[in-house]
């Protein structure tokens, strides 16, 4: 079995077994020997139609039900967003922005479904130190191994869209799964499914890269001429991509990156500081040992003992060298 | 000037005569720093590098690895500034330093005889007070940005980015300041006992730190006779 097509097929009323295993693993945290994948899944992407989503959250709840998390109550600071940010009881948030378009000066409402990329170059698993943590599997899915997390948060740092959460409660991090254990049984994303308006879909890679051409196309047509697809090539394009009206100026929907790229102080902490600093402390450590069996150690003589005694009785002893003595400092 | 004599530092006269250097709570202070150094190191490498992951079951798990690093970084903050408080006018540094240094070569080939006299510390031993009290606070700095329990979210991502980084550098050079530190202290024979009975012998001031005895011998801080 492949990777599923659809997120609308409703699934078999016979259990499953998992379609996702250790062999279709393609990178796994802080481990170096990784067995090569026995098998390459065809690549899965959401793709979500920021022109055609209405703001209902009904993938946000969809997300909750599915992954069984429980969100606070929330408290209204008048804004739309509910919860105000991504938590670890929330994948994914709708974040809503008013814009006025400058060459129309018209007010444009931007809701674009905030979560978890699935990067192709994925910057939470480079910088995770956690054996297993985070893992992405050969459809191109990041998923967070939550017995193997230990809560340090370098996730955090290495994402470049802001995405992961440490919960306080259990000390794991939490993202969206792109509903891993729906996909490993033939089933899309409950978002996906849920939504009423057809701005999230589901399949492979190449259907949506497919779908969003439809799609910009018609936008074009309507006046958007920068309409384009967010496939972000900085981190070796994504697995959630969007169509955006503005696909000039991805900023505009609520920050979204205009270039998102793993950040060079992640990549000089996980590359350079890591192998000079091992290289660094393991010569300090070898050149001590080596000095230490091959050269005379820095032994008291008798004589200064001797001299030591004479000054402390008060005998002449020999007198400091001026030449080389400061005299003050 | 004349360089301060710590207050504790006294010569006892006998064969060999013996010298305070340190008292037990300058001791026991560097026994806490030094115990929480290597327990961060351990911690801190295992975070550090893949190959090292293994060490987090020193502390039970990853997780409890995680949660007490902090903590001890705390222990050693609050350690050795009560250590440095009790060191620093000692180190600061002098002219004498640089005829020092510059004649480190002597020094290796075993003719410390061609070196100046010193007060009680080195410059080798300065370098590695101030080398490590700029690291600690450039350590316990970044390790608050970055303690995900309680402070990180206070902080914005770029700055966390950026305090790791700093952190990781840090503790890379103050592990290699901790190994130079060690190994000084046993290639010259007698150091140990300094940290360990709080004495050297009246041979090794003389051989090393000269100036130091001259002036506890000349101010007549000598106590009495063992
Ligand atoms: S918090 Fe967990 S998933 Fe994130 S980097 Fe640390 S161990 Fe890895
Ligand atoms: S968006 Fe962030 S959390 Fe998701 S895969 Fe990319 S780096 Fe990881
Ligand atoms: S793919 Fe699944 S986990 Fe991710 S936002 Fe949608 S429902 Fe939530």
């Amino acid at each position: 079995m492949d990777s599923p097509r659809t997120a609308v097929s409703n699934p078999p009323t016979q259990p499953m077994a998992s379609n996702l295993g250790p062999g279709d693993l393609i990178r796994r945290s802080a481990t170096a020997e990784l067995p090569p994948p026995t098998r390459k899944l065809t690549e899965v992407a959401k793709l979500i139609d920021v022109s055609k989503c209405i703001g209902c959250k009904a993938c946000q709840s969809a997300c909750v039900e599915w992954n069984d998390t429980h969100p606070a109550v929330g408290e209204n600071v008048g804004a739309y967003e509910n919860p105000h940010d991504l938590t670890e009881n929330m994948f994914t948030l709708m974040r809503f922005t008013e814009w006025v378009n400058p060459e129309t000066d018209s007010l444009e409402w931007l809701i674009r479904k905030d979560g978890c990329m699935h990067c192709a170059d994925p910057g939470c698993l480079k910088a995770c130190p956690a054996p297993g943590a985070i893992v992405q599997y050969s459809n191109g899915i990041v998923d967070f191994i939550h017995e193997n997390c230990i809560g340090c948060g370098y996730c955090v740092k290495g994402c470049p869209f802001n995405i992961p959460r440490i919960s306080k409660a259990d000390h794991r991090s939490y993202k969206c799964t792109l509903c891993s254990d729906r996909v490993a049984v033939g089933q899309g994303p409950a978002c996906a499914k849920a939504c009423p308006t057809g701005a999230i879909v589901f399949g492979t890679k190449a259907d949506m890269i497919k779908h969003a051409e439809g799609r910009i196309t018609d936008l074009k047509s309507r006046g958007y001429a920068n309409a384009g697809l967010y496939d972000p090539p900085g981190v070796g394009g994504t697995h959630v991509m969007y169509v955006l009206h503005h696909n000039d100026k991805p900023h505009i929907y609520a920050n979204l990156p205009d270039d998102p790229k793993i950040s060079p102080l992640v990549q000089g902490w996980k590359g350079v500081t890591k192998y000079v600093g091992i290289a660094a402390m393991s010569m300090m450590a070898v050149g001590s040992v080596i000095h230490g069996v091959f050269a005379r150690p820095n032994r008291v003589a008798a004589e200064d003992e001797e001299n030591a005694e004479k000054l402390v009785e008060g005998k002449p002893v020999p007198p400091p060298n001026h030449a080389t003595t400061s005299e003050g400092r | 000037m004349v360089e301060k004599i710590q207050p504790g530092d006294a010569i006892h006269p006998g064969k060999p005569v013996t010298v305070d250097r340190y008292g037990p709570a300058a001791r026991a202070n560097h026994w806490i720093t030094a115990l929480s150094l290597i327990l961060l190191g351990i911690s801190g490498l295992a975070l550090f590098t893949p190959s090292l992951y293994f060490l987090t079951g020193l502390f039970g798990s990853g997780q409890n690895t995680r949660a007490v690093h902090p903590w001890i970084g705390v222990v050693l903050f609050l350690s050795f500034f009560v250590f440095f408080f009790q060191l620093w006018r000692a180190n600061l540094p002098e002219r004498v330093d640089i005829v020092w240094l510059s004649k480190i070569r002597d020094l290796l080939s075993g003719h410390e005889e061609n070196l100046p006299e010193l007060g009680k510390y080195n410059a080798g031993q300065k370098f590695i007070f101030w080398g490590m009290t700029a690291l600690i606070l450039v350590l316990i700095a970044s390790g608050v940005v970055i303690w995900e329990q309680y402070f990180a979210e206070y902080f914005s991502i770029p700055a966390r980015r950026v305090a790791v980084l700093a952190h990781s550098v840090a503790a890379v050079l103050i592990i290699c300041i901790f190994i130079l530190h060690v190994y000084a202290a046993i290639w010259t024979r007698g150091t140990l006992q300094a940290m360990t009975r709080g004495t050297v012998t009246g041979g090794w001031a003389w051989r090393h730190h000269r100036k130091w005895l001259r002036e506890l011998a000349g101010q007549r801080k000598t106590g009495p006779a063992e």
